[in-house]
């Protein structure tokens, strides 16, 4: 398996903010990696580290098995879709497309000829005559991307590229980025604050906070197996069970994870199982979320909408399979 | 606050007019926007109408009469003569020495601009832009006439920059440089180089504001993309910061050049006795009483600002506004 990106003990410091602290990372090639986690993570800053706009404070990148330090932007063969699309405004759409050509020096026709194929690739044929400011926010992607891919590159970063589309239209571009991702077979890495996003798109995910990684693995990993609270709670709002709570029922005195869905709500009053008052339902469409408090601890579950429900107040008893109660690393 | 609280709420749906003149003014304001609109700009059209736009038609008509050479009368008929003088070897000397002198100013501003302009937009922040626009502001605070003065001490024979020269030993620069045709002369002073000196210094202000606020407007992130893209820093300038900048350049351009056009100051106490457009409007209207002359001459900028922004315009100057 080829390296496409490898950090070793990367840092990024901004005056006393450590944006990046010393991430190892390794993006296998063809990959279409995640980089998942909350506004401020150091996702986005592992992301310019890869284009190339920051420098590490400390630690070795190497893309495809060369040393990145000191490379600007303009050598490294990787390009980004960025957030706001930043197309050019005095450009016209084929013109934009064709811009990394152009700066290569590609001649024209032959440019125009590719930047025509790239908007084809992206469902956008025959807009090459419109400026981007004539486009709506679906097709202003479509064409950062078209941009993009049309220098073939050995990775292509996208940094919250669905961010401001639509939920429809955002559903639409991550299947489609995922068949172009297994089309291309051009190394994806992906930064995303959405946990539904990085799960349903990427072969492998890293969940950051605070600079860190927190963990990295498959989608299914990631949501079953989360290795701390923080992941746990980030990823798919898993009910964290403290210590003391996890020992009645696994023996072993450790931080716990529970998936809302795991939990099975009934009315009965007595029996094995957790005693707990229901507080709140959320109606969902396909599923209601319940809000449930066993004796101080607030749970969540997830029941398939059409089932019966008591009444907000009144106590219920939950259930679960010993086998879906997931023991995190995390030290109690 | 309670619901009970916000049931009893005694404020009825709609509260009642605030009565008086006041009250049934902005009533009618808010009722009929256009004659609010109507009255803010009515004044400042009237004056621009009446009193500028006027006043230019008057001058401009007394571009078409003419001097009676023997009497020193005007005669008030049609006439294209006048126009005619402007073509007399001596005043296109004026003209083109003038255009060209305009031209060259305002390349020089720009260049000088650009990068003060673009480190104000893309770098400077807090202290340090209020810093820039402090220092771009500040000489425009002082009098035209004071800034000239200096200069004119600053380049003077015996002046502080011959001085300088002096110290470090490179007088012999300044020298090779006065000795050269037309650019040159007997010092800095009474030189088209000194002339050129203080119009780019005094009109610099003008062009840097203008190309800071069009740099100002692109977003960080397309240098960025220019980057990415693999566009060198050149590159990106070429095809990125450069076009976009372009609006705020020709705003800057409009103001060096058409200023250095009409000014008759600065080559009358900085420069040679050859005149300028200004001083020989100033000359024209004043001791020799030819108004008709003087009013062509100040045709003569209007005309090739004209053909300017015509140009910029169809070079696309305007397209990324």
């Amino acid at each position: 398996m080829t390296s496409a990106v490898s950090f070793k003990q990367v840092s990024r410091h901004f005056g006393s903010v450590r944006a990046v602290d010393a991430v190892d990372l390794e993006i296998a090639a063809g990959e279409f990696f995640a980089m998942l986690g909350p506004s401020g993570s150091g996702k986005t800053t592992c992301l310019r580290l890869i284009a190339g706009f920051e420098q590490p404070t400390a630690g070795s990148i190497s893309i495809f098995g060369e040393r990145a330090e000191g490379v600007p932007p303009y050598r490294r063969n990787v390009n980004t879709v960025f957030q706001d699309y930043a197309l050019f405004p005095h450009l016209n759409v084929l013109d934009n497309v064709a811009y990394g050509l152009m700066v290569r020096g590609v001649g024209k026709a032959e440019r125009l000829k590719a930047a025509e194929e790239a908007l084809s690739l992206v469902r956008l044929p025959g807009y090459g005559a419109r400026r981007p400011g004539q486009l709506s926010g679906g097709q202003r992607q479509r064409v950062a991307l078209a941009r993009a891919l049309v220098n073939q590159p050995k990775v292509l970063l996208l940094d919250e590229p669905l961010g401001a589309l639509d939920l429809k239209l955002r559903e639409n571009m991550q299947e489609e980025l995922k068949s172009l991702q297994k089309a291309l077979g051009i190394t994806f890495v992906f930064v995303t604050h959405d946990q539904g996003e990085a799960l349903s798109m990427a072969d492998r995910v890293a969940v950051f906070n605070d600079g860190r990684i927190m963990q990295v693995g498959t989608p299914e990993d990631i949501y079953q197996r989360p290795n701390t609270r923080f992941v746990a709670d980030f990823v798919g709002s898993s009910n964290v069970l403290p210590p003391d709570f996890v020992q009645r029922y696994s023996g072993q005195h450790r931080w716990g994870s529970l998936r809302p869905e795991s939990i099975r709500v009934s009315s009965a009053t007595s029996g094995n199982g957790v005693a707990a008052r229901l507080v709140g339902t959320n109606y969902l469409g396909a599923t209601t979320r319940l809000a449930l408090d066993a004796d101080g601890l607030r749970l969540h579950a997830v029941v398939p909408a059409g089932t019966a429900l008591p009444a907000e107040g009144e106590a219920v008893m939950l259930t679960f399979n010993r086998d879906s109660l997931h023991l995190m690393d995390e030290p109690a | 606050m309670t619901i009970a609280a916000v049931q009893s709420n005694p404020t009825p749906a709609i509260l009642p007019g605030n009565g008086g003149l006041r009250g049934a003014l902005s009533d009618l304001f808010w009722r009929r926007p256009k004659f609010l609109l109507t009255l803010m700009l009515a004044p400042p059209l009237l004056w621009l109408g009446i009193v500028y736009i006027g006043s230019l038609f008057a001058l401009l008509a007394q571009s078409f009469f003419s001097i009676d050479e023997f009497s020193g009368l005007i005669n008030r008929e049609f006439t294209l003569k006048t126009y005619g003088d402007l073509f007399q070897a001596a005043n296109l000397d004026i003209i083109l020495r003038t255009v060209t002198m305009a031209a060259l100013v305002t390349l020089a501003s720009a260049i000088i601009a650009f990068p003060i302009a673009y480190y104000a937009a893309r770098y400077a922040r807090g202290r340090w832009k209020a810093l820039f626009y402090l220092g771009v502001m500040l000489p425009l605070w002082s009098s035209y006439l004071v800034k000239i003065y200096a200069w004119k001490l600053i380049l003077a024979k015996e002046g502080i920059l011959t001085w300088l020269l002096a110290k470090l030993n490179l007088l012999w620069l300044l020298d090779a440089w006065l000795s050269l045709p037309v650019v040159g002369g007997n010092s800095l002073s009474v030189s088209f180089t000194g002339t050129f000196i203080v119009f780019v210094y005094v009109w610099l202000p003008f062009m840097i504001l203008p190309v800071q606020a069009a740099l100002e407007r692109v977003p960080g992130n397309l240098v960025e993309a220019s980057s990415d893209l693999g566009a060198s820093p050149g590159q990106t300038f070429r095809n990125v910061l450069f076009p976009l900048a372009l609006p705020g350049i020709v705003a800057g351009s409009i103001f060096t050049f058409s200023l250095t056009l009409g000014d008759y100051i600065i080559p009358q106490i900085i420069g040679t006795s050859r005149l300028f457009i200004g001083q020989a409007v100033y000359s024209q209207q004043g001791t020799a009483g030819n108004i008709p002359l003087a009013a062509a001459f100040t045709v003569v900028p209007i005309v090739i600002m004209g053909f300017y922004l015509w140009g910029a315009k169809r070079m696309g100057a305007f397209d990324a506004l």
